[in-house]
């Protein structure tokens, strides 16, 4: 019967080869241990033997831990996304929450979902490295620095009894060390803000760093993004109707000192962080590059020529 | 595995008598940069209290066999190690936590008291012992951690581990929050009242002067 003794033979090769192994290994480490701890050869042996534990500790427990460290991140995007949305509260069932929110993905050169894309697995701060899926963002139109903008965006609709309620988009842009990443959420109209969440930023704690301050954010609630001038026509696309679609120009921006709110024009006013000028900058230009027609403008215009 | 009197001083030590914060002045960083909540803190003191006592052991048990001139990076390859695995580890079990952590748990590596111990104990001492004189020395600082944490979310925010002790008086309380308390330069003040308060219980602690100031003769000689 070759057939089942071969696998027997090869297990015993296999585990006298190990065996034999772990032997000269052995008996290498013994030769080793006893020589003068300074030699040439010992260091050499102690500092690899050092390493290769070091490193199989180190891998060993990212790769396990990597299952939950990516829920937590997963949870963490959810919540982010609940919360400028004004759907956060104490107690609020995340898994139920996000029910009635939905995830698209939005061509930003035409401003049309994209459904070839699975909105689960579409990653877009990784989009934005790969060449394939991302565009080099030319110097002068550069305004947030971002270097590259991803070809295609995730939006989150959040729908209620199949009535859109809010959009959530996801904007980035540089401040003072580091590019700050969040999402700004609009009402169904496309032009009221209901929130701006930057949740990843490297600020100065206390100063450009107060941009996760609830009471900074609070502020932004109600505001308007656009101005229709009628400067900022989109040349190709006709509404039914025959017009041409009005992007508008984005008026939204901070401001030095505390806005009136009785002034005309305070609907476009945030206050700027106080000592942050660098940082308030660089919130304004993100707010000023994702909503123009280089970011979701296209968009979001002809989400509001759709509501007629 | 014995427990003797020698190793209960071991762990015992470090908590005042010779406390690495308060005596030798090591570790301050975090200790300012982490203790604005309670919460934090303790995850911190946990954090460090673990590597302190599993490098130092780690490092007792090769001792005799690293050579002197890597010492110092084969003492750090297992600090580092061991701390890319708490920070992997906390993570996983307390991302919330370990945002607010952010880079100070990676830099446990460079803590002085970390180090220190590697250097000054583990090098000569078998590893139980090491073991234990990490976990003593990890916990002098816990102490001190964990105490200036009470006392900045306390006075600082009116609450401890995020529930309110204090009702504060926008919330129709009655007490103002000190806001200097959550601010860095606060626990520098609190370290400093707090090794005053040491040495003056304990004031063999005090260090010699290493000079005195000779008595002014004035101009004319």
């Amino acid at each position: 019967m070759p057939d089942s003794a071969n696998p027997n033979t090869a297990g015993m090769q296999l585990s006298d080869k190990i065996a034999g192994f772990i032997e000269r290994a052995n008996a290498y480490a013994q030769k080793i241990l006893v020589l003068p701890n300074d030699s040439f050869q010992k260091t050499l042996a102690v500092a690899f033997a050092l390493c290769l534990v070091g490193a199989v500790l180190v891998s060993g427990s990212a790769v396990a831990l990597k299952p939950l460290q990516e829920s937590n991140k997963s949870k963490d995007e959810r919540v982010n996304i609940l919360d400028v949305a004004g759907l956060l509260e104490e107690g609020t069932n995340i898994e139920e929450a996000f029910k009635n929110i939905e995830p698209k993905i939005v061509d930003l050169a035409t401003g049309e979902y994209v459904d070839s894309i699975d909105p689960k697995t579409f990653d877009q701060r990784k989009a934005a490295k790969d060449p394939a899926m991302s565009e080099a963002i030319p110097p002068e139109k550069d305004i947030a620095n971002i270097k590259r903008k991803p070809k295609y965006a995730k939006v989150y609709l959040v729908k209620e009894d199949g009535q859109l309620k809010a959009i959530i988009l996801p904007v980035s842009g540089y401040g003072l060390w580091s590019t700050m990443y969040g999402f700004i959420a609009l009402e169904a109209d496309a032009q009221t803000v209901i929130g701006l969440n930057l949740y990843d930023q490297a600020e100065t704690p206390g100063l450009g760093g107060e941009v996760v301050n609830p009471k900074w954010k609070a502020l932004w609630k109600g505001k308007k993004v656009y101005n229709f001038t009628g400067k900022e026509l989109h040349e190709s696309n006709l509404t039914e109707k025959g017009q041409q679609i009005d992007i508008g120009e984005v008026a939204l921006g901070l401001v030095k000192g505390s806005v009136d709110p009785s002034k005309p024009g305070s609907e476009y006013q945030v206050d700027a962080l106080a000592g942050a000028t660098l940082t308030s900058r660089g919130v304004s230009n993100l707010v000023s590059y994702w909503m123009s027609k280089e970011g979701f403008g296209l968009y979001l215009a002809k989400l509001r020529s759709q509501r007629g | 595995m014995n427990f003797n009197e020698e190793h209960k001083k071991v762990l015992v030590e470090p908590l005042v008598d010779n406390n690495p914060i308060t005596l030798q002045v090591l570790g301050i960083c975090s200790a300012l940069a982490v203790t604005s909540q309670l919460s934090t803190a303790l995850i911190m003191s946990l954090a460090l209290t673990s590597v302190t006592a599993c490098s130092s052991a780690g490092i007792a048990f090769i001792r005799n066999h690293v050579p002197s001139s890597i010492r110092i990076i084969a003492q750090m390859v297992i600090i580092a190690s061991l701390v890319i695995v708490v920070d992997q580890i906390l993570k996983a079990f307390a991302y919330e936590i370990s945002k607010k952590l952010s880079v100070f748990v990676g830099l446990i590596i460079t803590n002085c008291i970390v180090m220190g111990r590697a250097e000054a104990y583990a090098m000569k001492n078998p590893p139980w012992e090491s073991f234990l004189d990490g976990v003593g020395n990890g916990l002098g600082y816990s102490l001190i951690l964990i105490t200036v944490a009470t006392f900045r979310e306390l006075f600082g925010s009116g609450k401890l581990l995020g529930i309110e002790v204090l009702p504060l008086l926008k919330d129709g309380g009655w007490y103002v929050p000190n806001g200097l308390l959550l601010l860095p330069p606060s626990a520098f003040f609190l370290i400093g009242l707090l090794i005053w308060a040491v040495r003056t219980w304990k004031p063999q602690q005090v260090e010699k002067a290493e000079f005195t100031i000779m008595p002014a003769h004035g101009e004319a000689h």
